[in-house]
């Protein structure tokens, strides 16, 4: 398909407008896999076409649509196990301490795609039932993509996707067949709540957090914006709340609001 | 570098997992059913078994129980690799003393996770 420069152009402005990242020259062929599914389904014959459809805000559904099929919704339950392990064997501890007065944790899963990172948490959670017995567990999982967040609502993953960091026990013990895809049970999608959410509006409201994964998200951001995100994590962070980015993430040079755990890799504090 | 054995009687399966593990830098054997899989592991056993089900002469679960009775001096984690994905299938696999499941059709992903959380990727 020929595409014009003009409109990767287009598309790559339009999607850093909407989402802060960076689609890089490089990585601009990309573009036509990830929308020709689009074109199909609405007819449209070429990127040139959809291009000129969403220019000026003439179609703002379209548009929406254009920036969810652009976004990376690359994730896997439990990925970077060493990082889950850091939260389970110390942190939780930690919080469970702290907080032993209120019985209440916040954690927000920030930019969480299709809910494996959320759901791996909360399968965390529940494997020490008697740790949490009487805690009032707050566990929000947010992400820009509307598509993203009705699969996490939904908590249903296709063989490949739930074969991906999880083992067979948890499979068996928290998710049931859903046709020839896999579902998570009742009782584990109760225990997250989902919603949209762009990472560069303020924070929803009324959230604060005690723990929050935003984990390779700041990656695909230009600088400025991540100084922005970092600030507006920062903000609904409790003082002695930590902030898990991702294993090719860090606060350093990008951000003096944290300062990284100095016992745990991929942890952060409120400076 | 650690030792694979792929057991299945297919040679199409076979050449693919060969494929993949290779590129997780594993030492790979094959064997075309559980007896022959049986003999390897009693003459030296793999680090790990990526086992299929449904097989002629001996099947997966036959081999499993087996291994387990063959006194292996270091027994090999065993990761079911196979069709068969219903939950009265994993339960079994399970409760047999299977380490992991893999459900085909499987890419280098699956794999990979697969056995890295029996610690072996």
């Amino acid at each position: 398909m020929d595409v014009s420069p003009a409109t990767l152009r287009h598309f790559a402005d339009l999607f850093h407008a909407r989402t802060g990242q960076e689609l890089a020259a490089g990585r601009r062929w990309r573009i036509e896999t990830a929308l020709r599914p689009l074109l199909r389904n609405h007819r449209i014959d070429s990127l040139d076409r959809l291009a000129g459809a969403v220019a000026g805000g003439g179609d703002t559904a379209l548009a929406d649509a254009v920036v969810d099929a652009l976004l990376n919704n690359e994730t896997s339950f439990f990925r970077d196990g060493a990082t889950f392990r850091q939260l389970e064997e110390r942190l939780f501890a930690t919080f469970a301490a702290a907080r032993a007065q209120s019985r209440r944790l916040r954690i927000w899963c920030a930019g969480c795609s299709t809910g494996q990172e959320a759901y791996s948490v909360a399968m965390m959670i529940a494997a020490t039932p008697d740790r949490w017995e009487g805690w009032r567990i707050e566990l929000t999982g947010t992400d820009l993509s509307g598509r993203a967040i009705a699969q996490a609502r939904d908590g249903v993953y296709s063989p490949f996707e739930i074969q991906r960091g999880l083992p067979i026990r948890d499979m068996m013990r928290w998710f049931e067949p859903d046709g020839e895809n896999w579902r998570a049970k009742a009782d584990l999608r109760a225990r997250v709540t989902f919603s949209p959410h762009n990472l560069l509006d303020p924070p929803p409201a009324g959230l604060r957090a005690d723990i929050i994964l935003c984990r390779n998200v700041m990656l695909y951001l230009a600088p400025d914006r991540r100084r922005h995100l970092f600030a507006s994590l920062a903000s609904v962070l409790a003082d002695d709340g930590v902030l898990m980015l991702g294993a090719g993430e860090t606060v350093l040079g990008q951000s003096d609001l944290f300062v990284p755990d100095t016992t745990m890799r991929g942890i952060y504090r409120r400076a | 570098m650690k030792t694979c054995l792929v057991v299945d009687d297919s040679k199409v399966i076979r050449k693919v997992a060969r494929h993949i593990l290779e590129t997780l830098h594993f030492n790979v054997e094959e064997a075309c059913d559980g007896r022959e899989a049986l003999t390897r592991c009693t003459a030296a056993a793999p680090d790990v078994v990526l086992l299929d089900w449904n097989m002629p002469v001996m099947s997966g679960m036959e081999f499993l129980r087996a291994l387990g009775t063959s006194g292996v001096s270091r027994r090999p984690k065993v990761v079911f690799c196979t069709t068969e994905s219903g939950v009265a299938h994993i339960r079994a696999a399970i409760d047999a003393g299977a380490d992991e499941y893999v459900m085909k059709p499987f890419d280098r992903e699956t794999l990979q996770s697969k056995l890295s959380l029996v610690g072996m990727a």
